[in-house]
């Protein structure tokens, strides 16, 4: 089924701020297996010229993605979350994203399109932090796949 | 931000310096914990075939993430990546046995930018085939 072209250029309402802590990057870079200091040793990171540790450059994507998913669960827009997978993924950084940072995501709907029975959805997520300066852009391609039914006809 | 790399030294070619990430089904279920991303395709085996998968996959994200520690470690800080895209042509496929998957990395300089800029491509492969496609990065160097 194609999805409604009018939602292209729609931007959804800011989310409310995540607070980035130290430990939650240590706990990450922990996860990805990463042992550079800048994540977890704010003297390093400093040395680095950085204010506190940094995240690893991955790590926007939890905030950006729960974000997106006011995009893809909103009912009006009718894309069947149950089918999703992750298309492409790209970020843009104005500053890397460190300790002490309150951000703010705001999402818009790039792009639609209905390919062979998939809906493509293109979703860009704006990042700010508490002051209002940008911090990262995320585009985040995701593909409904067709059910079988459909993808074999 | 302070690159251990200068632009000087780097031509459009230049290797770095390779690098291979293990991932198990342990590996997978710290990072759903860490990411938020609690999809049972990254975790359970049942649910995963029951949606046409071969077997439980590796996050795209966590791929991603790996990928990227090749330009990172190479240049030292990693806020000196300004930009990092990829694409995921193929899931990394996890079996449940203490190995699990093999991701391999090679990155190369593609191009030289303007402002002390390079471009960095990369290549992931996991059992012998590519899982991420258009993998770039910008890379902010001294």
């Amino acid at each position: 089924m194609a999805l409604d072209q009018s939602f292209v250029g729609r931007t959804y309402p800011p989310t409310e701020p995540y607070e980035v802590g130290r430990e939650k990057i240590r706990e990450f870079a922990a996860a990805v297996n990463d042992p550079n200091p800048a994540y977890v040793d704010p003297e390093a990171a400093k040395a680095l010229g950085h204010p506190d540790v940094i995240a690893p450059p991955t790590f926007v994507f939890s905030l950006t993605y729960k974000a997106a998913g006011q995009v893809v669960l909103d009912p009006q827009l009718g894309l069947d979350y149950s089918r999703v997978v992750h298309g492409d993924q790209k970020f843009a950084y104005t500053r890397p994203v460190r300790a002490g940072d309150r951000l703010v995501v705001t999402s818009s709907i790039d792009g639609l399109k209905s390919m062979a029975g998939n809906d493509i959805i293109d979703i860009r997520g704006e990042v700010h932090d508490e002051a209002g300066e940008h911090v990262v852009t995320a585009w985040t391609k995701l593909v409904s796949r067709a059910a079988e039914e459909e993808a074999t006809a | 931000m302070t690159a251990k790399i200068s632009y000087a030294e780097v031509e459009t070619g230049t290797e770095l310096p390779p690098a291979r990430f293990p991932v198990t089904r342990a590996t997978l279920v710290q990072y759903a914990g860490a990411s938020g991303d609690f999809n049972p395709i990254h975790w359970n085996e049942r649910f995963a075939k029951t949606v046409g998968l071969p077997d439980v996959i590796a996050h795209g994200m966590f791929t991603m993430a790996e990928a990227v520690r090749v330009v990172t470690d190479w240049v030292g800080d990693p806020g000196a990546v300004v930009e990092y895209g990829v694409r995921f042509t193929r899931p990394v496929v996890v079996p449940d046995d203490d190995t699990g998957a093999l991701i391999e990395v090679t990155a190369k300089i593609g191009a030289k930018l303007d402002d002390n800029k390079v471009r960095v491509d990369l290549t992931a492969t996991s059992a012998g085939q590519k899982v991420l496609g258009m993998s770039r990065a910008v890379v902010q160097l001294t």
